[in-house]
């Protein structure tokens, strides 16, 4: 059988690696999919807690069902910004877009 | 070494192998279609969690309305995006930092947890967790208020991504 910290270990490492990707990628694009990975794993630390723990208690599942529902929303969201952002200002490059900074 | 850690090891190598590509490739849209293997990992995980549902959402909505999303978006956005330039910032060596410390920290944290090493209970013969995570949904004494709040979430999100981006004359 897996133990936890298997699930844990790896989760922690998709988290970090989606990290990287929010911090150093230019494209606005790319930031959003770093913060997909990083989704993903709390999905899989919520899922394996719930396996893990006591499999009649379906909070952790819930959790997971509420975390897709938060991404589908924010990368529909985060998209049309983007899409939006690049109709005005032809870039999609995060640095180039700077209508706020002073 | 049993059969299930060995598909859990080479699940984790794609996973991760994936991810790496997704943050590190040049060409987006490669970007988009190593997430896609990244998010068909995470669905094999959820099945040996036994978490069949999960399962199923994840290819059915992170595979197959996230990612074709993403892709939309690429494309749309791609002129531009011929990759001129540099892909990362200049200082991502530095974020390699940050991010091998907030693993470390994950780590080094969880470790001295109690309950790091858990083994699994068996899951038990009959349980039928897809029919009791329906039932957690809709009963008053269960989820059905975060689950009303996550639909109108994802309603409002969705006529506000319309909106955004629509094009005005």
């Amino acid at each position: 059988m897996i133990p936890l910290s298997w699930y844990l270990i790896l989760s922690a490492a998709l988290f970090s690696i989606g990290l990287f990707g929010v911090l150093s990628r230019r494209n606005a694009v790319a930031i959003l999919l770093g913060i997909e990975l990083m989704l993903n794993a709390v999905n899989i630390n919520l899922v394996s807690f719930w396996r893990y723990g006591d499999v009649s208690m379906m909070a952790g599942q819930v959790f997971a069902i509420i975390v897709f529902a938060v991404a589908a929303s924010e990368v529909a969201v985060g998209l049309a910004l983007v899409i939006s952002v690049y109709r005005s200002r032809n870039t999609v490059i995060a640095d180039e877009i700077d209508l706020m900074k002073w | 070494m049993t059969f299930t850690q060995i598909i859990f090891l080479v699940t984790a190598a794609v996973i991760l192998g994936s991810a790496l590509m997704v943050v590190s490739t040049r060409n987006l849209v490669h970007a988009a279609l190593w997430l896609i293997v990244t998010l068909f990992g995470v669905a094999v995980l959820y099945a040996i969690l036994n978490a069949s549902f999960l399962a199923v959402v994840q290819v059915v909505v992170y595979i197959g309305a996230i990612a074709i999303l993403f892709i939309f978006a690429i494309m749309l956005t791609r002129r531009e995006m011929r990759d001129r330039g540099p892909q990362l910032n200049r200082g991502w060596w530095l974020n390699i930092i940050i991010a091998g410390l907030t693993f470390g920290g994950l780590f080094w944290m969880l470790q001295g947890w109690s309950g790091f090493s858990k083994a699994a209970a068996d899951f038990p013969s009959g349980y039928d967790a897809v029919g009791q995570l329906g039932k957690a949904l809709v009963s008053p004494t269960g989820f059905v208020l975060p689950f009303e709040v996550a639909s109108v979430l994802l309603l409002a999100a969705l006529v506000g991504a319309v909106y955004v981006a629509f094009a005005r004359k």
